[in-house]
């Protein structure tokens, strides 16, 4: 195997366990989370804290360098507008987080685990996906 | 352990493993994308992002058998996961990204608009559950 197929799947698996132990994959700790006003749970915000730590610090040093350690070049997105497609796609993504507390990882993982919930909600989200991309087109 | 230091370690995790993908093949580790590229995107740029969802899901659900999971059995509505995962999919593809995405990499890049998306669908996540829970009935 390649070594660039190995870093992907490493790189997925510190994602995947990371997202386990964080128990971002229960549902009920991202809603009670976003239930501000509710008995509030505060861990969805030091899984935040955590990542964007790491990510701010780390970034810096890899994008220092000219091109990624296993060759090919950085996909870093060169647009920075805030346009309405933005904030749209934002807004209807953050209700379905709402309404059910999974977002995309949380459910593929949930779904891979044996969660019955994430097995409804992940085959509905591939069809959004297509319907998006579709539109889009 | 408690609530906040599992959420760090599993946070540090995460991020170190967005560092890992960017430094390795200069990707930026955002989930939606890189499962409906997965998917639908062209041919030979398919590879990596099969193995990084395939390394997630594996080893997330490996890490469910050895830390609190949660229950197994379905335990909302299944029109309200339905629904949910409609608008997740929808609105995650058409605004370029999710938690992931814009939050843990866009965030940690100082992108404007990667935070405008992150304000916006905290904000609307927030004022559903409130709804839902508040406002409507109890829910999940």
């Amino acid at each position: 195997m390649n070594r660039a197929l190995v870093a992907a799947i490493a790189s997925g698996a510190l994602l995947g366990a990371g997202l386990a132990v964080s128990s971002m994959t229960d549902r009920t700790v991202v809603l009670g989370f976003l239930d501000v006003l509710g008995a509030w749970n505060p861990t969805l915000a030091f899984v935040m804290a955590g990542a964007v730590a790491v990510t701010a610090v780390g970034f810096r040093f890899v994008l220092k360098r000219p091109s990624p350690a296993l060759g090919g070049q950085f996909h870093v997105p060169k647009n920075d507008a805030v346009d309405r497609r933005l904030l749209a796609g934002a807004a209807i993504f953050g209700v379905g987080w709402g309404l059910a507390g999974f977002c995309p990882g949380p459910a593929l993982v949930g779904a891979a685990a044996g969660l019955v919930d994430a097995w409804i909600f992940v085959p509905a989200m591939i069809a959004g996906s297509y319907l998006a991309g579709r539109l889009a087109r | 352990m408690n609530d906040w230091a599992n959420g760090l370690l599993g946070g540090v995790l995460i991020g170190c493993a967005a560092v890992l993908l960017l430094w390795s093949i200069g990707r930026i580790a955002g989930i939606s994308g890189i499962a409906s590229g997965a998917v639908e995107g062209p041919r030979g740029d398919r590879a990596w992002r099969v193995a990084f969802i395939a390394g997630m899901a594996i080893a997330g659900a490996i890490t469910l058998q050895f830390v609190p999971a949660p229950p197994r059995i379905q335990t909302g509505p299944a029109a309200l996961l339905l629904a949910a995962g409609l608008l997740v999919g929808f609105g995650t593809r058409l605004g370029n990204g999710c938690t992931s995405g814009h939050g843990v990499c866009g965030l940690g890049r100082l992108s404007r608009r990667s935070l405008a998306a992150v304000v916006t669908f905290m904000a609307t996540a927030m004022a559903t559950t409130y709804l839902l829970r508040h406002a409507i009935g109890p829910a999940p």
